[in-house]
């Protein structure tokens, strides 16, 4: 081991130790008891209020689509992404007594909303309509998932925002249902998924871009496929916790996409938000493509600027899951990797299970930064939070 | 990077004293497309000249997405003899082995039989690469130690390939590739795993290969560059399979070299696979470990393409979390993309680390220490 005096690294060489890091930090236990506090006024970036069955969207559907979900028996949209008896699907203390976690808004208040004491919620429905493969049943769908999130949820509880979930089966349909959604100020995101049908940076979608960019929507990516390609890059796994624990490479090869095809060189104001990605994959990630790119960015010419500096100004990553050891002297140096304290944006991912108690961030952060990631960097991304709810019918 | 050629100095010159070295990923090729037919039963020269190799992908005479150089090799790599860059063993020795001071090189033959959807053709051209690798390479020059090529998919015709190979000095690794038509760690592979444990060969994974699936979980894409990135993805998610699958659960001494995908990803990997295994162990309950102590104990890492961050410091807290006795150095030779030995480790390495990072490991993991 490289320990000497004097080492520009000696310091960390004492303290690190493998993956775990925890086996040498004895000495700053003490320090670390302390647990870090989320401050009053922040943003939950990350929410998920669940539709309880694909009946709870009759209301809000025509009544062609009302008569095709009854006559034909369809059964509720349900992705194994989130398998609801899943233990990372909900926090066992968050887990309601009947129906889908994530389900009632009182218990997000209670739960989430208040403890935490945020100004605002960024609701993100997961709900299957990504799988569906006819692109007017999913258009149908997204529509009446839109409306029901106004209702049931933006309206109850002046705190929430939403995200606009979008038929992606149809890039024309889906630049329609932004426009339609996008004259209520409350909606302040739109939503896709990190698996699809194609890498996200392919210029079929740049439509969807465009009208993001124009309205003044960030494009929130969350984990999670709709299946129609293998859930990894070398095919089927065997289990749900390998699906999971893909969803971080899944989120690499988008940026790679998005960054490469020149998304961020045509809309330089857009930016994308990768919700519940992990992050402490970043800066290897970012080396890697940095130097690919020095090599061979004659291939795409388009890309004006360094990897690096594109994520630096378009790119933001919600805090949960975080994926590092409990060990906050090496979660510090993670952080200092990034180079940046600008990235993070402060979630809880409720009521997915990233962490017990009032945890909600991890050890050992600074008051700064604390401030940076729940405050500064939110408002920062999302633009249409700085301005008076103005509610708007969208029916 | 593309490291212009610069005539070899005369022996005994001052480059000689560079520190010895293993070079753990070496691309030897072959000088024409007959050149394998020796090693070849005389039916499947007229079936490759018939119908080819009928890959899992479906370019027949380059790669899918273009490299950036010819072969992705370097541009004076060609061989004054003629052949493609790689395929001439004086060339070799003299433009790298000698003024490298390479002491132990592994070869790693790609364009083999793997990713070939016949799987009698596939164990034919890879047990026809390994008898090329003797009388071609490893034969000729004690230095190179061959890789076991087998026909990934068909994994009990694999496990025969390497237990014919038992004891023969010649190999020191079995290779697959990252990208096959399921995830490493599938039950299709579990035979090969059984007979590399039983050989005491390690399993070296590099790299590339076709399987048949979209090579990111969102399909096919563009360029390149979304290739090269995508290696470290492939393989993390390879590993993340073997782990999960509990292939080292059963395989306690199996040891397993990811080549050529960077490491950078290793650490975070390990937490993303700890924190999620916290909470749904009860699916794998074949696992008695934490996923990151499975990596640790069995897996290393070759350099090649080396990770490069800004501040040096970073560099070296990354190799400090995975450990500098889990990594083997490699140039990648004669690939474009070479890693030039003299450059890759900054200055503030202990000369232990330092001899570890670029020959220690590499002989105590293949034996020959």
């Amino acid at each position: 081991m490289d320990g000497e005096a004097g080492s520009p690294y000696a310091m960390v060489q004492a303290k690190s130790a493998g993956f775990n890091g925890a086996a040498d930090h004895e000495e700053t236990q003490e320090d670390t008891e302390v647990m870090t506090s989320p401050i009053a006024g922040g943003v939950d970036c990350d929410l998920h209020p669940a539709v309880p069955h694909l009946t709870s969207l009759l209301p809000y559907l025509n009544d062609y689509w009302r008569d095709q979900v009854t006559t034909r028996g369809m059964t509720d949209l349900v992705s194994q992404s989130y398998p609801t008896n899943s233990p990372i699907s909900s926090r066992p203390d968050w887990r309601p007594a009947r129906g889908k976690p994530g389900s009632n808004l009182g218990d997000m208040q209670t739960q989430a909303l208040d403890p935490v004491g945020v100004s605002y919620g960024i609701c993100n429905p997961l709900y299957g309509v990504q799988m569906v493969f006819s692109e007017d049943m999913a258009d149908a769908f997204c529509r009446a998932l839109n409306d029901w999130l106004v209702k049931e949820w933006l309206d109850r509880d002046d705190r929430l925002r939403g995200s606009i979930v979008i038929p992606v089966q149809s890039v024309e349909k889906s630049v329609a249902e932004i426009e339609r959604c996008a004259k209520d100020r409350r909606f302040v995101q739109v939503l896709m998924l990190v698996m699809g049908d194609m890498p996200l940076g392919k210029r079929a979608y740049w439509p969807i871009y465009a009208a993001a960019e124009r309205l003044g929507l960030p494009i929130g990516i969350h984990a999670g496929s709709n299946y129609h390609n293998p859930p990894t890059s070398v095919g089927w796994g065997s289990y749900h916790i390998e699906d999971y624990v893909a969803q971080a490479q899944a989120f690499q090869t988008q940026l790679t996409s998005l960054i490469v095809e020149g998304v961020f060189a045509r809309h330089p104001n857009l930016k994308m938000v990768m919700l519940e990605s992990g992050f402490t994959w970043l800066p290897p990630f970012l080396w890697r493509l940095h130097k690919f790119w020095r090599g061979i960015r004659m291939e795409t010419p388009w890309v004006d600027r360094a990897p690096l500096e594109i994520v630096r100004s378009n790119i933001r990553f919600s805090l949960q899951p975080v994926d590092a050891p409990p060990d906050p002297q090496v979660l510090n140096r993670l952080f200092e990797h990034m180079q940046s304290d600008e990235l993070l944006l402060f979630s809880t991912d409720y009521p997915h299970w990233q962490f017990d108690d009032d945890a909600a961030l991890p050890e050992g952060m600074s008051a700064d930064l604390v401030r940076k990631i729940m405050i500064d960097n939110p408002y920062a991304t999302y633009s249409r939070l700085k301005q008076p709810a103005v509610k708007e019918t969208t029916t | 990077m593309n490291v212009q050629y610069r005539s070899s100095p005369a022996p005994g010159s001052p480059v000689h004293a560079r520190t010895a070295i293993a070079d753990c990923d070496i691309h030897p090729a072959r000088a024409t497309a007959t050149e394998l037919y020796p090693y070849l039963a005389k039916r499947w020269h007229a079936h490759l000249e018939t119908y080819d190799k009928h890959p899992y992908q479906g370019m027949m005479e380059g790669p899918p997405y273009p490299k950036a150089q010819p072969n992705a090799s370097r541009r004076d790599a060609w061989p004054p003899e003629g052949g493609p860059q790689g395929s001439s063993l004086s060339f070799m020795q003299q433009q790298h082995l000698d003024p490298n001071n390479v002491v132990l090189g592994v070869l790693n033959p790609l364009g083999t039989g793997q990713g070939i959807r016949n799987h009698d053709l596939a164990a034919a051209i890879c047990s026809a690469i390994n008898d090329w690798q003797i009388e071609k390479w490893t034969s000729k020059d004690g230095r190179l130690k061959g890789s076991v090529v087998v026909a990934n998919e068909d994994g009990p015709t694999a496990a025969a390939e390497i237990r014919k190979r038992a004891g023969d000095k010649n190999f020191v690794q079995v290779l697959l590739l990252s990208r096959n038509v399921e995830p490493l760690g599938q039950r299709r592979y579990w035979p090969i795993y059984e007979a590399a444990e039983e050989v005491g060969l390690p399993v070296g994974v590099h790299a590339f290969g076709f399987g048949g699936n979209p090579i990111t979980a969102s399909g096919w894409p563009s360029y390149y560059i979304e290739e090269m990135v995508g290696h470290s993805q492939c393989q993390q998610t390879a590993l993340a399979s073997l782990v999960l699958e509990g292939v080292f659960e059963r395989h306690p001494t199996l040891k397993m070299i990811m080549v050529e995908a960077g490491f950078g990803w290793a650490p975070s990997l390990s937490w993303r696979l700890d924190k999620t295994f916290e909470r749904l162990h009860s699916e794998v309950p074949h696992l008695k470990r934490k996923p990151s102590e499975y990596i640790s104990d069995h897996i290393w890492w070759t350099t090649q393409p080396m990770e490069d961050p800004e501040k040096r410091d970073h560099l070296f807290e990354l190799i400090d979390w995975i450990g500098w006795d889990n990594l083997l150095f490699a140039t990648d030779y004669p690939h474009w993309d070479y890693d030039e030995p003299s450059r890759v480790l900054p200055a503030g390495v202990s000369d232990a680390n330092r001899e570890a990072f670029y020959l220690g490991n590499a002989l105590k993991l293949y034996g020959l220490s």
